[in-house]
This record gives C-alpha cells, sequence and structure tokens, in this order.
C-alpha cells in the first residue's frame, strides 16, 4: 500500500504546532497502525530528520497508552480497539490519513503526538481507592459473597484502560465516562460503599478542577471507547452523586 | 563479596514466622525519617511502594511510563495462584510449593518457594478487599481455573485481564498513598545509575523523560523493581519499553546477577507474521483449559495447509496428532510451558508447522465449544438440539471465558478462532533469572533490593503459569516491606543524604558522558536496526534450544555488534528534550551487555533444565537431562569490566522437604 501522511508535529509544550505531509510505500495490511509509524520513522532517521514521537508501550491493547486521533476519531476508524490493534487492512492504497494527538484542555500536547494524561491521575488519586491497608489481616476473601452478576458489571466498569479516547471524542472534552467507570466499579461492590458518598464527591470535585467539559449525553464517547465502558456507569455516577450532594 | 543468603533455620514451614520475629524493626516515628526510592511501578514496586508508605517510610517512586497504571504486570492475562483450596480438590501450601519447586526443575530455594506458598492466599483476601474484581459463581464466592503443571484449581482470574485488575488495585493503592501525600510519584523518569556511599546503596540519578534533565535523588534505600529482560530478543511479549536497565546498573555497581539464561519461551503466542513486526502477542495459557493442541499427522497435509489448499477443519479426526496428549497422558494440553514450547518447536522442525512460515501449531476450541454446547442444551432442557444450537450455545461459554482473547486474536490475525483454530507458536516472555537476592530480598549492595520479576528468586529454570502475579504481590505487600525494617533499623538516626556529596556528582557525570557519546556519535544506523540484529542472534542461538558451538558463536557475535553499536549508531534530537531514540540507545547498549552474559551462563551449565535446553543434554525421548551433581546451584555473576570477564559464584542448593526427581509429567 502507499499512503499520505499528515502528521501534527509540535516541538514541545511551548512551541507551536503544524500538520505535516509525509509519503510512505510498502505498507503491508498485516502492520499494526504503530508499527506502519516505526516504518515511518526509520525512514526519517535514515533520512536525518526527527522521528515522529507518540506514547506507546504494550502494542497488546491494555496499558492504555496509545492514543492518535486518526481521521478525526480516537484510535482510528475501527471499533474496540486501541490504536495498537488497529491494522492497515482497514485503509486503503492511496488513502491520506491525518494523525493528530488527542486534543483536550486536560492533556496538553508534550511532543508531537504525546499528551500529558496526568490529569487522569489525579483524578484517580482524589478517590479511587478503598481505604484498606495493605498488610493482608483482611477477611478471608469469600467472607462475603457478592452476586455475580454485580461483580461481572464491576468488572466491566474496571476493565477501562485510561487512554484518554472519551474525553478526546466528546466535543465538551468531559472525563465523565472515565470518571464513572471507578466509581462504579467501587459503587457495585460491598467493599466499595463504604466510602461511597466521599468518593464521588472528591472524583468529580476533582474533574471539575482539571478543566474538563460537562456531559451533555452525546454519547460519543461510548461509541470511541475502545474497551466498549457503557454510558449506563455515567448514570449510575449521576445517582452516586445526587444521592451524595444530598446526604453531604 | 561473598553470597550470604540468610536463610532462616528451623522447619520449613515455620522459617518465615520465625524471620519476621527476629529481624528488627523500625519505630513508626523513625519511620518518618526514612526515605525509600522505589524504582519500577508494576505489581511488585507498586504494591511494595504502597505499603511501605502506609508503614510511614517517606517514600519515591520512578517509572518511564506515564503513569504506574501502565505498567507492564497490567498484560498479564489469565490469573493468580493461591493455595485456598476453596475447590477442595486437595490442595495446599505444601502442594503449590511442591509443584513450584518441580515445575522450576529443582533450581528454586525451599525457603522462597515456601514462604510464596504461604502468603499466597493472604493476596486474594488483599486483593479482594481492594475491590479488585475477580471471576465468582453463581453462589457469589470466587471461582477459580487450572493452569499448566499442576493437578487442581487454583488460580484466581478475571476474565483474561488479571494482571489489569491487580495492577489497578496496587495503583489504587498507591493513589491513596499520594494522596496523603506519603509517595511523590516521578511518571515518565527514568533510572540510569545508582549511588552508592560508603559502600550502601544511598540514592539514584534519573533522567526526566520529558526535559531531558538530570536529576540526584537520595534515599535511604533503593528497591529495583522494573521486570525482566526478556526485550533483549527484541521480539517478546513485554512492552516496547521494557528493560534491563536498572537491573544492569546495579549490577555494574556490584549486584551479583543470577541465571541470566533462564528464560521462559511461552507456547501459546501469536506467530510472527513479518520483518515489520514490533512485538509478539500472548494468547493465554488459560486457553488451554479448554483449546487442544495439535498439527496433522501426515506431511503432505502440513504442506498442504501451508499452501492453502487444505483447511484445518477439512481434517479428519484420525489425521491429527494431539502431540502433547499422545506424548505426555496425564498433563495433556496442561504440561508445563517449557516442555510445551519444546514439543510445538519439536513438530515444527520436523516439518508439521502450519502456517506460511511453517512455524505455528494449532489450538482448537472445537471439541470444547460442542462439549460445553451440549451441557448448556441440557441446563436449557432443550430436546434433540441440532449441531448448530449445540455450537452456538458452546460459543457463548467460550465468550464468556476469553472473549477478549478471541477478539484480540481476531483482529490481529483477521481470523475467527470460533470457527477455525488458532494458530500460536513459542515466543519469549518472562526472566526467571535477574538480580540476586538473599532471603530479605535484598542484593549483594547493602540497602539495594530487588523484588518481582526484576529478582531470580522463586522461580526456578521454568515459571509456572499464573505464579508471576503471585509473587509480584507477594514481595511487594508481604515480603519486602517487613525484611526492609531489618536493614533501615540501623539508619534511624543517619538523618537525610545529601544530594552533594561527590559519590552523586560522580554518577551524574558519568550519566551525562554516555548521554553525550551517544548524541553526538552520528552513526548511520539507528537503535531498532542494532536492536533487531542482537535479537536475531539471541533467538537463534541462545533460544529455545541451545548448543555449545552457537553459544560461542553467540558471544563473539554480540561483542563484535557492541562495538559496532558504539562506531555506528545514529540517535537524532538533543539530549534536553523528550528524545524517545535516546531513551531506546540507553536501553539497548543495557541489552548489548547482558545478552553476552545470558550466552556465557547459558555456555557454563552443561545440563538442560526448565527453560534452558541444551541440545547436547537430552534423554533418548527429547526431554531435559540434568545433572544435579555438577549444577544444582545458582550462578551469581560478579561484574569485572567485561561481560566476558564476569566471576561466576556459586550458591548451592539444598532440598530437605521435598524428594529430587525426574520431573515427569508423562
Amino acid at each position: 500500500m502507499k499512503l499520505t501522511l499528515k502528521i501534527w508535529r509540535q516541538k514541545n509544550a511551548q512551541a507551536k504546532g503544524s500538520m505535516q505531509t509525509y509519503a510512505i510505500d510498502g505498507v503491508d495490511g498485516d502492520m499494526s497502525f504503530l508499527e506502519m509509524l516505526d516504518v515511518l520513522n526509520e525512514q526519517l532517521i535514515d533520512k536525518g530528520e526527527e522521528p515522529v514521537v507518540f506514547d506507546h508501550d504494550c502494542r497488546e491493547g491494555i496499558c492504555g497508552s496509545c492514543s492518535l486521533q486518526i481521521n478525526g476519531e480516537p484510535h482510528g476508524p475501527d471499533r474496540l480497539v486501541t490504536t495498537c490493534q488497529l491494522h492497515m487492512r482497514k485503509f486503503n492504497d492511496g488513502d491520506t490519513i491525518v494523525i493528530e494527538p488527542f486534543r483536550a484542555k486536560a492533556f496538553p500536547v508534550i511532543k508531537d503526538l504525546m499528551v500529558d494524561r496526568s490529569s487522569f491521575d489525579r483524578i484517580q488519586q482524589a478517590g479511587g481507592f478503598i481505604s484498606v491497608n495493605t498488610s493482608g489481616n483482611t477477611i478471608d476473601a469469600n467472607a462475603i459473597p457478592i452476586n455475580k452478576h454485580d461483580a461481572d458489571e464491576s468488572f466491566e466498569a474496571a476493565t477501562c484502560i485510561g487512554c484518554g479516547a472519551c474525553v478526546a471524542a466528546c466535543k465538551n472534552a468531559s472525563a465523565m465516562l472515565f470518571t464513572s467507570a471507578k466509581v462504579s466499579q467501587f459503587a457495585l461492590l460491598p467493599q466499595g460503599r463504604v466510602e461511597a458518598t466521599q468518593r464521588v464527591l472528591n472524583m468529580v470535585e476533582q474533574m471539575d478542577k482539571e478543566g474538563f467539559g460537562n456531559c451533555t449525553n452525546t454519547g460519543a464517547c461510548e461509541v470511541e471507547c475502545p474497551k466498549g465502558i457503557s454510558l449506563e456507569n455515567i448514570a449510575r455516577m449521576n445517582r452516586e452523586y445526587l444521592t451524595a450532594s444530598l446526604k453531604g | 563479596m561473598s553470597l550470604e543468603s540468610r536463610l532462616p533455620k528451623g522447619p520449613l514451614a515455620q522459617k518465615w514466622t520465625k524471620h519476621k520475629n527476629d529481624i528488627n524493626l523500625v519505630n513508626p516515628a523513625n519511620k518518618r525519617n526514612i526515605d525509600v526510592i522505589v524504582v519500577g511501578t508494576g505489581l511488585a514496586g507498586g504494591s511494595a511502594a504502597a505499603t511501605l508508605a502506609e508503614l510511614g517510610y517517606n517514600v519515591k517512586t520512578f517509572c518511564y511510563q506515564d503513569s504506574p497504571r501502565r505498567a507492564h504486570s497490567i498484560a498479564a492475562q489469565g490469573g493468580i495462584n493461591a493455595a485456598k483450596n476453596y475447590q477442595g480438590d486437595g490442595d495446599s501450601t505444601y502442594r503449590l510449593f511442591y509443584d513450584t519447586i518441580k515445575g522450576g526443575d529443582y533450581r528454586s530455594r525451599e525457603e522462597n518457594v515456601y514462604r510464596l506458598a504461604e502468603v499466597s492466599a493472604n493476596i486474594i483476601d488483599q486483593c479482594v478487599a481492594q475491590g479488585v474484581p475477580f471471576a465468582r459463581e453463581y453462589g457469589g464466592l470466587l471461582d477459580n481455573r487450572s493452569f499448566g503443571g499442576v493437578l487442581v484449581s487454583r488460580t484466581f482470574y478475571a476474565k483474561g485481564q488479571t494482571g489489569q485488575q491487580l495492577l489497578l488495585g496496587a495503583y489504587s493503592a498507591m493513589n491513596r498513598q499520594i494522596n496523603r501525600g506519603k509517595i511523590k510519584p516521578y511518571n515518565r523518569h527514568e533510572m540510569l545509575d545508582l549511588v552508592i556511599v560508603d559502600g550502601k546503596a544511598r540514592g539514584i540519578i534519573a533522567r526526566d523523560l520529558v526535559t531531558g534533565e538530570l536529576e540526584r535523588h537520595s534515599a535511604h534505600a533503593v528497591v529495583i523493581a522494573t521486570g525482566g529482560y526478556g526485550n533483549v530478543f527484541f521480539l517478546s511479549t513485554n512492552a516496547m519499553g521494557s528493560n534491563v536497565t536498572a537491573s544492569w546498573k546495579i549490577h555494574k555497581k556490584g549486584a551479583y546477577f543470577a541465571n541470566p539464561c533462564y528464560t521462559q519461551i511461552h507456547p501459546t503466542c501469536i506467530p510472527v507474521s513479518g520483518d515489520h513486526q514490533s512485538k509478539l502477542t500472548l494468547m493465554s495459557e488459560s486457553l488451554r483449559n479448554d483449546g487442544r493442541i495439535w498439527v496433522p499427522k501426515k506431511l503432505e497435509d502440513a504442506k498442504a495447509i501451508r499452501e492453502g489448499k487444505l483447511k484445518p477443519t477439512d481434517l479428519a479426526e484420525e489425521d491429527r496428532d494431539y502431540y502433547l496428549e499422545r506424548r505426555y497422558p496425564s498433563f495433556g494440553n496442561l504440561v508445563p510451558r517449557d516442555v510445551a514450547s519444546r514439543a510445538a518447536k519439536e513438530r515444527c522442525d520436523a516439518g508439521f508447522g502450519v502456517n506460511k512460515t511453517g512455524e505455528a501449531v494449532y489450538l482448537d476450541f472445537s471439541s470444547a465449544i460442542m462439549r460445553y454446547g451440549k451441557e448448556q442444551a441440557v441446563m436449557n432442557h432443550i430436546e434433540n438440539p441440532s449441531v448448530d444450537t449445540i455450537r452456538e450455545l458452546g460459543e457463548k461459554v467460550v465468550e464468556n471465558k476469553y472473549g477478549n482473547l478471541f477478539q484480540m486474536y481476531e483482529k490481529i490475525v483477521d481470523q475467527n478462532p470460533y470457527k477455525t483454530p488458532m494458530m500460536i507458536y513459542p515466543a519469549v516472555h518472562y526472566t526467571m533469572g535477574g538480580v540476586w537476592v538473599d532471603y530479605n530480598l535484598m542484593t549483594t549492595i547493602p540497602g539495594c533490593y530487588a523484588a518481582g520479576e526484576a529478582n531470580f528468586s522463586d522461580h526456578g529454570a521454568n515459571r509456572l503459569g499464573a505464579s508471576a502475579l503471585m509473587q509480584g504481590l507477594a514481595d511487594g505487600y508481604f515480603v519486602l516491606p517487613y525484611t526492609i525494617g531489618d536493614y533501615l533499623s540501623k539508619d534511624i538516626r543517619t538523618g537525610k543524604i545529601s544530594t552533594d556529596l561527590p559519590e552523586f556528582d560522580e554518577a551524574e557525570k558519568n550519566v551525562r558522558t554516555t548521554l553525550e557519546k551517544l548524541i553526538n556519535n552520528k552513526g548511520s544506523k539507528s537503535v531498532d536496526h542494532f536492536h533487531k540484529r542482537l535479537g536475531k542472534i539471541m533467538w537463534d542461538k541462545v533460544g529455545m534450544a541451545r548448543n555449545e558451538k552457537g553459544l560461542k558463536e553467540a558471544i563473539s557475535e554480540i561483542k563484535a555488534l557492541r562495538a559496532e553499536f558504539w562506531n555506528e549508531v545514529k540517535v537524532p534530537g538533543t539530549m534536553d528534550e523528550m528524545n524517545p531514540e535516546l531513551e531506546k540507545a540507553m536501553r539497548v547498549a543495557d541489552f548489548l551487555e547482558l545478552g553476552e552474559l545470558f550466552a556465557k551462563d547459558a555456555l557454563h551449565r552443561n545440563e538442560s533444565c526448565g527453560g534452558h535446553f541444551r541440545e547436547e543434554y537430552q534423554t533418548e525421548e527429547g526431554e531435559a537431562l540434568r545433572d544435579d551433581e555438577n549444577f544444582m546451584y545458582v550462578a551469581a555473576w560478579e561484574y569485572k569490566g567485561e561481560p566476558s570477564d564476569a566471576v561466576l559464584h556459586k550458591e548451592s542448593l539444598e532440598y530437605e522437604n521435598i524428594e529430587v526427581k525426574t520431573r515427569s509429567y508423562k
């Protein structure tokens, strides 16, 4: 395959960025999108140019490092995959592909396609945990049976990889899907109920402080989420928040 | 330096308890005056950091990723072992201990392994309390499954994302401590050297990967929990950034490196598709609970399949060779990883491989789908169900168990594994070898510790499935936070360590010199060019099967490649900015040294054991042939300038509670 790539290049956080055009040849359908960028980078290094910087690590769709807005969609045109699991067979010979970083005020660009998502960490630090000590002196794991349906739903929410596609997909750059996934994971478990009130208030407060937008229920986040995190989590967080506010 | 393993005396089952009672503690008020650096934030590092902070120490964590949540523990799929015996199938602490020692081919320490088995049950309690959503049965209790090399179901799991859920659990425990101000996280930072003052580990030099700035951090103890070195093979199931740098830097400063040649080649990975490949993807071992591994019985069928003239589903049952079931009837498809990998290689080398490259075997779910389908039909009272209905019901069960893995396979290979068998081949996955540690997890450098995959301690020559997560969390939550106190109790009056000491100046200067050399080298070949060539040497000559001639060639080829690297490598950009090529160059430079030591270790070990298979040492049936008389020891290498000059120290292994036998899974 022969492709034309239009890629966002930005030297650092302070610099002004711009789109640059690159031609690439010999792209194989079995390559992942990032392997295609590896090939481009090797060519750039050969020519004495600077390679394109992007976040990536596990390359099996679970670490949440890779991002990229590809032709206007987070993680590109395929569904339920991260960029590292997107394969070039989804594109055609002669295509032009536009590659940009995830765009949001709370995700400032570090360099080229790499953004700073530490705002997500700070939301988790505000309450994304159960306050038990890690000494191991707790009750037996089977002491509290948990309804399988609840346990499964909690697990589904917990599979969020924190990539930020939900924010990049949202016209308001809202982090509601991300935050609600963690709130839901714990809200659905008896262990998590103990601190449920304070958790939702703290996490939402931090989310607002970071500059994420509000949710207007367009549902774009759910469509683009590589892990299929459900919008129901947002509804659950809204209920939790309302109840907590009344209590508080 | 001599090897002092500090193994407690007394009966095996009481050693850990007795040791905990005997070691020194630091009182809570004094802990506030003690700083600990933890490098790496995966299961071992994350859990250690959280627990140390909770105990009251001031903790700094370092990771090269943008968040601790992205450490590669997250990619572990299948599960975590624990001797809970919830299934009532005869499991016990002793049996988990026994399975692990046997699985490791009698090359690990009894004391460490028993401790691991002993604390395993607690890990599950701990994780459930933290809100880790493990799989449950309809009655609300925890579910289990079985893994290779064992005859019980002791593996706890969260679909195919167990590592993710456990890591997010450790990350949440870290977050709680970050929120309390007890952990200061340094993300997008890479440790580039250890600082030793008066013979003790007192700090590190780290590079801020965003600004490129070099930083000095001091502490009373340094914990290395940076995982394994499988990426020395270039292609592996490790993350792209996984590296040996922290372990290698401490090795060069005096920490012995143990058993580098013990590498796990995992039998069920997606085969290599082409030269562009950047990494390999694992398909969880849990799939071997339900998948049957086979190749065609006849060479002409294998050839026809490779040429695309025959489909696997067209082949009749009697024309298939379920070679693991044939060779190992009692463990069948669930033999340990080293045995399964070698058996796959044996069949493919004999010409029975089933993909274009001839390096793939089938992992087939059709029997399981039909079996589950029939069960479901009975449970749902469907009378005389059609084959299609049975298949549909069965596929649903399989989807529920392994859905995410099947989806991942389909995305990568573009084939539907519900309808046609998966193709798999072994790939480098885990390294049992690592930094030598004593029973307290301290390296041969006082005050420098190693935890998780980074150390060598628990898995001998081969690790059993679902035991890496267990070891990472055992080290981090339950072992290191206790044992480190014994050392730190002598540091309560030391006070803050200054970063203005000449030792910090010296270490920083050395790091800067190396970085400058790479940037100013202006060679003609990229970092990846060298990494790929190193990987090829390692895979061809130090991979699944090794022999004296190949290993000697590997040693000289790696040495030559290393010299070429330093002459010819080209690193674009500058030191003072985000520069991923420079990061890679630093890591590959260390791999080029480790690779040689790895081959040297493999060459000296004139026996086959676990993941280390020397072609000269095998039985008539092609099984590994150990030499207990001469090689029942840990090989701990001391750095002396060049990898070829490394000096061997032996820690002999003694088995008092287990009978040493030839490992058999027949």
